[in-house]
């Protein structure tokens, strides 16, 4: 992959220095969801509420790359929507750049970009198309997209040959290389990573990660990685936080997890902040899958 | 490469609506023989409504079949317009739920009034060319004799008719929002609905007193009156103002309310994290 400077124009940071680059304090959701077993008026499922996200807390500088660790239903794919204003809170606060991300959403949708473990694209359409559609979202004529859409899709290692083929017809490897294109297409100074790399054949996977760590090295985004994929917590990231079943019971350096933890691996600081190891699920999480 | 200020703001929402019009024409492209095979089902359909002008001459009745076959023609014809325009309406939110994108697309600094105008847009263009594609198939079919008809006069009611569709096919699209599964097919009820108080195959003087009274507030009324009138009667613009003005009243108070409404459902979706794909 060729440097990623030429391809991500950057944008002069949205607020002072001083202001960091994501804040949030004690921020909540909560869902109702069915109950599959308990049964209401004329036997309908009875509804409870079901906290996705615990008073989270904590600050991002810009330029930092953040991962936040967390099993299945751990509530890291909401705090991405609630971070790129797809969800409202519950309580609590969240704000990108100064920007309060709900209160001000507009204008943190401008700064603000995300992929996600699904690529999620127009299937019949290409990859030149897909692109081209999302990119006049955020102002972009076709007079701008023309040369910079093939440049992005070389950039990120995608044939030039299969630009005007159907994404149906592309590996998830693909798709998910045009979805981080798709992303830094827009210069986002936030760049929300949702399991960027879940589900990715080994070299695919190492391909994205190379990529992440070229948008750190070369663009002054800053990144918040939702991972379940410990090595690459510990590689990418500055910092590392824990999310369990919606509470963030971790937060630093992977060193100062392991210190903390008296732990020698992540793997370990995790199963001793939460008490179980990282595969290990019990019928509460089964119940969050919901949040994934 | 954000541009700031009115001129720049305004410029990024124009470019966003030509991005809407743009995937739907993509799209439109990708699903061309899925298109004929809908224009064919269109234009059997109509033909079975038409086809009731010369069944009822054939029981003995005395009827001005060219007329009869006309009116129902021009009913059959906004029947399927209006289809075209709630769909697409609908899919707004339905079809991008189901590929994935609608996160993508609620996320990006698009405003949903010009993202839902862009899809109007695109709606009634792609809805005009069809609708007077099959009007001229099914006319040539049956050998109607139109002699006085002011086309030009016609277009013009189905255009301002449209700002008030649009307006309506803002609220249904709000309805997969609220439920993925059904809302879809709650849009065809709100189609069917306007349509029979509005006099889509008769005179509204034969319905019931208080469907007569709802088919003073639906759009389609005036639309398929002025219509025909052109159609028939060769009506100008300025004798079919009676028509013309009920519309654009309606049109300028659907167009907000359907925004309301639409921003209403998103909330709600937000609120209760609908906006993620399911299926």
């Amino acid at each position: 992959m060729q440097a990623v400077e030429q391809m991500t124009t950057s944008r002069e940071a949205p607020a002072p220095r001083s202001v960091p680059a994501v804040e949030v304090v004690d921020l909540r959701k909560e869902f109702w969801r069915k109950s599959g077993r308990d049964r209401g008026f004329l036997g309908r499922q009875k509804r409870r509420k079901v906290a996705a996200l615990k008073s989270v807390s904590f600050t991002m500088d810009r330029g930092e790359t953040l991962a936040i660790l967390g099993q299945n239903g751990s509530g890291k794919s909401t705090l991405v929507r609630l971070l790129s204003t797809l969800l409202l809170h519950d309580g609590g606060s969240a704000r990108i750049f100064g920007h309060d991300a709900f209160a001000d959403s507009s204008a943190v949708r401008k700064l603000v970009n995300r992929v996600s473990v699904e690529a999620s694209f127009f299937k019949k359409m290409s990859s030149q198309e897909n692109l081209a559609y999302a990119a006049r979202f955020y102002g972009m004529p076709p007079s701008q997209t023309r040369d910079r859409i093939p440049e992005i899709l070389t950039n990120v290692g995608f044939p030039a040959d299969r630009r005007g083929e159907a994404m149906e017809n592309l590996s998830r490897g693909m798709q998910q290389k045009v979805a981080l294109a798709r992303a830094l297409l827009t210069s986002p100074v936030l760049l929300l990573l949702d399991e960027p790399t879940t589900g990715l054949d080994p070299r695919s996977k190492l391909e994205v990660q190379q990529f992440i760590r070229e948008i750190r090295t070369t663009h002054d985004a800053t990144i918040l990685l939702c991972t379940h994929d410990l090595a690459e917590a510990e590689a990418l990231a500055d910092r590392v936080g824990i999310l369990d079943r919606g509470e963030l019971i971790a937060l630093g350096s992977a060193q100062e997890l392991k210190r903390q933890y008296d732990a020698a691996t992540l793997e370990e600081a995790f199963f001793a902040a939460t008490g179980r190891s990282f595969e290990e699920e019990d019928p509460e999480d089964e119940d969050r899958e919901v949040f994934a | 490469m954000m541009t700031t200020g009115v001129a720049g703001a305004a410029r990024h929402q124009a470019i966003a609506l030509g991005g809407v019009v743009e995937r739907n024409w993509y799209l439109f492209k990708r699903y061309v023989w899925w298109e004929v095979a809908f224009f064919v089902w269109t234009a059997a359909n109509t033909l079975t409504i038409v086809f009731i002008g010369k069944g009822v001459e054939s029981t003995g009745a005395t009827v001005d079949v060219n007329q009869l076959t006309t009116i129902l023609l021009v009913g059959a014809v906004i029947w399927s317009y209006l289809g075209i325009i709630f769909e697409l309406f609908v899919e707004t939110v339905a079809w991008e739920r189901w590929e994935g994108t609608i996160e993508y697309t609620f996320m990006a600094p698009l405003s949903r009034p010009i993202h839902l105008f862009g899809t109007g847009v695109f709606a009634v263009a792609y809805g005009i060319v069809r609708a007077t594609i099959v009007f001229a198939v099914i006319a040539a079919f049956f050998g109607l004799d139109m002699p006085n008809a002011n086309f030009a006069a016609a277009l013009v009611v189905l255009a301002v008719a449209s700002i008030s569709f649009i307006g309506i096919g803002m609220m249904t699209a709000v309805l997969p929002l609220i439920s993925p599964e059904k809302g879809t097919q709650i849009g065809y009820v709100a189609q069917g609905l306007m349509l029979v108080v509005s006099g889509v195959y008769y005179p509204v003087s034969v319905l019931p007193d208080w469907m007569e009274w709802l088919s003073k507030i639906s759009p389609a009324t005036y639309a398929l009156r002025g219509i025909r009138a052109a159609i028939l009667e060769g009506a100008s613009i300025g004798s079919l103002w009676g028509d013309i003005w009920p519309l654009i009243v309606i049109g300028v108070a659907a167009i907000p309310i359907g925004i309301e409404i639409f921003r209403r459902g998103e909330l709600h979706a937000k609120k209760h994290g609908k906006l993620k794909r399911s299926g």
